[in-house]
């Protein structure tokens, strides 16, 4: 199996991705509210990333 | 009134939700093609099963139940239990020998996350298709 070797950016937004998608599918009842928890759930994981690693940014100094 | 709403219903016999929860753990997706959900199963197959299929290419180290304090044993147990959910993809990788000892480093920490995530995606979808077979969801 060849190895993949990606950057911390890489990796987390294909968890993102991975993750939103399944917890879209799972969690509401309708199509429509799938794509929109799916989507809302992206965003906050990138929120996220990017918050902890301006965070992560200062707090190193 | 409400209170009479709220109560639960009695679980449908087991022959009925037994099959899709059982096909659900071991395919992921499995369980809800079974219940003729084609696009919601084909979606959750494709996202737990590239996630899981990223984790080996990444490297990912897999859990060994261990027991030691308090704190060893819930990871390991615990990260034995998430590799254990992905199922066939869980089975296949020990069948075909994948073994890859627990290293240090960045992508190797996320490819044994990815693995473990698989697995615990792969219980919510799980409930989701019990829940579905019981009629409790569309």
């Amino acid at each position: 199996m060849p190895k993949m070797t990606l950057s911390h950016f890489e990796a987390s937004m294909l968890f993102s991705l991975f993750t939103s998608v399944v917890l879209g599918v799972v969690t509401k009842r309708t199509d429509r509210d799938r794509l929109h928890y799916g989507i809302y759930t992206f965003v906050c994981f990138f929120v996220a990333l990017f918050g902890l690693g301006w965070l992560m940014y200062f707090g190193h100094g | 009134m409400a209170k009479e709403k709220e109560k639960k219903q009695p679980l449908p016999p087991v022959a009925e939700w037994a099959p899709a929860l059982a096909l659900s753990w071991l395919v992921p997706g499995g369980g809800h093609l079974l219940l003729k959900k084609t696009g919601r199963g084909l979606l959750l197959m494709a996202s737990i099963s590239l996630m899981f299929v990223c984790g080996l290419m990444m490297r990912g180290a897999m859990f060994q139940p261990e027991s030691g304090d308090l704190l060893t044993t819930l990871i390991n147990t615990g990260g034995f239990i998430g590799d254990v959910a992905s199922g066939i993809l869980y089975l296949l990788s020990q069948w075909l020998g994948y073994n890859q000892p627990d290293v240090a480093g960045a992508v190797h920490d996320y490819g044994t996350k990815f693995l473990v995530t698989a697995g615990l995606l792969n219980i919510l979808a799980m409930v989701d298709a019990f829940d579905i077979a019981v009629r409790r969801k569309d």
